[in-house]
């Protein structure tokens, strides 16, 4: 594990595998946006709106996945100083906060026909808010001081904090009379769910999966760029470009 | 232990002398509540039934609202940079900071607040219940602020971040705080919702101070 801490050879991985994540994704996506949207059946008691789950369920997965993620890697960042986890622990973040709006709005565009209100406050809903909100506030708190070190750790010790939320959000639904369904598919007694309807699902959260990889791999070796840029900028203020000293000097 | 009594002493001594703050936090709070009678209309009726909420909703601004000074005054003079270099553990002396705190601003909120739940037109039995939950949830409120507080030290608009970090964090003490009094004033059993509130707080006991004190070394390295 520690040897991906070495940047040259993250990134040599990263450049590798990008193009895979990025046919997975796009194949996973096709596939599963064609199985959830025409190849699958109405359900007999939400009809069409049930294609709204197969959009909605790994978004919200992959909330908490993002979460767990940014998580770890703010972890392995304060406790081995590894530049490379807190890099892939910022980049997680603005696609994990996106990942949990798409969750929010498209659990409440399915709730407005369904439960006949576009949001209650159940225990569901509400952790996954506090979660949005917790996503929000790591991103704030990162860009919040002028050294940028010192908000690295910061958001890293706040992103540690907030993993409290995480087994909330997932065992929510158990623990209170909430208006969202227990959990359907990872249970301990097989998925309740039928299989024309669990294949989409399923394709959908690979894809989504691979979709994260994608995106995380590409936003690590432009934060690599950036840091790079950075760096050159410096030297270039500190020593006069050579090309105007050999003008001085003619 | 020593040093966080002298610790203890030394932040009640200095809030004592300088006044100020626990005075400002209560005036703070009970001008919130005030604000609600002029918003929503005098109506007893809805009053009583908000009631409860709006007094929590006040304590947690109200706590907010004096939090981001936990750490700053003691991080700009540099005394936070000796306390972090103190043979006692850090968390020790994070938790005694944290006690001064509520001793000087949770306290008084629960004090002052049979007098808003009068003002409110709660119905007498539920101020019992009222300031147990707020005694039971205050705490909660300045252990968790004090992760917020040692995060934002030295930031940028520190005071605002603070509460987009703090207040979501507030929610779960919000909501077992709101059901507490509610359950008083429908004449059903608040033990349960009180017994959350006290685990809160054993848990909140139990993490934030290394949480805080883990902030406040990065903030100081």
């Amino acid at each position: 594990m520690h040897s991906f801490a070495n940047p040259t050879r993250f990134l040599r991985l990263t450049r590798a595998l990008q193009p895979w994540a990025a046919g997975v994704a796009l194949v996973c996506l096709a596939a599963g946006l064609y199985f959830s949207l025409f190849a699958s059946p109405a359900d007999y008691q939400q009809s069409e709106t049930v294609r709204i789950m197969y959009v909605h369920v790994p978004a919200a997965w992959m909330a908490m996945f993002c979460y767990v993620a940014m998580a770890a890697g703010s972890a392995s960042f304060l406790i081995w100083r590894h530049r490379v986890a807190d890099l892939v622990a910022k980049a997680t973040a603005p696609i994990g906060a996106s990942f949990t709006f798409l969750a929010l709005v498209t659990g409440s565009l399915w709730g407005k026909p369904m439960w006949g209100t576009w949001w209650v406050w159940d225990a569901r809903l509400t952790s996954v808010l506090i979660l949005f909100f917790l996503y929000l506030g790591y991103m704030a708190l990162y860009n919040a001081f002028d050294d940028q070190a010192r908000g690295a750790r910061a958001a890293s010790v706040l992103a540690l904090v907030g993993v409290v939320n995480v087994p909330i959000i997932k065992f929510s639904v158990d623990w209170w009379n909430t208006l969202h369904q227990p959990a359907s598919v990872v249970r301990l007694d097989g998925p309740s769910i039928h299989p024309s309807m669990l294949t989409p699902l399923l394709l959908m959260a690979v894809g989504y999966t691979a979709f994260y990889a994608w995106v995380l791999f590409l936003r690590v070796r432009t934060e690599f760029a950036a840091e790079k840029i950075r760096a050159l900028r410096f030297r270039q203020a500190a020593v006069p470009p050579a090309r105007e000293l050999k003008s001085q000097e003619g | 232990m020593n040093s966080a009594t002298a610790l203890l002493r030394r932040e009640l001594r200095l809030a004592f002398r300088q006044g100020g703050d626990s005075l400002l936090v209560v005036m703070f709070f009970v001008l919130v509540v005030v604000l609600f009678p002029l918003g929503v209309g005098p109506e007893p009726g809805i009053l009583a039934r908000i009631g409860g909420g709006v007094i929590w909703v006040a304590a947690l601004l109200a706590a907010m609202l004096s939090m981001d000074r936990l750490f700053q005054t003691d991080y700009d003079d540099g005394s936070l940079e000796l306390l972090v270099l103190a043979p006692a553990p850090l968390e020790v002396l994070v938790l005694a900071k944290v006690a001064a705190h509520w001793l000087t601003t949770g306290l008084p909120l629960i004090i002052v607040s049979p007098l808003l739940a009068l003002l409110l037109n709660l119905s007498p039995s539920g101020y019992g219940v009222l300031a147990a939950a707020l005694a039971l949830g205050t705490p909660s409120l300045s252990l968790i602020g004090a992760i917020g507080a040692a995060l934002t030290l030295g930031a940028r608009r520190g005071g605002v971040l603070l509460s987009l970090l703090v207040l979501p964090l507030f929610i779960p003490a919000l909501i077992f705080g709101v059901s507490a009094v509610d359950a008083a004033l429908l004449d059903l059993n608040s033990r349960p919702p009180l017994l959350i509130l006290g685990a809160l707080l054993l848990l909140a006991l139990a993490l934030c101070p290394w949480a805080a004190a883990a902030a406040i070394r990065q903030a100081t390295e």
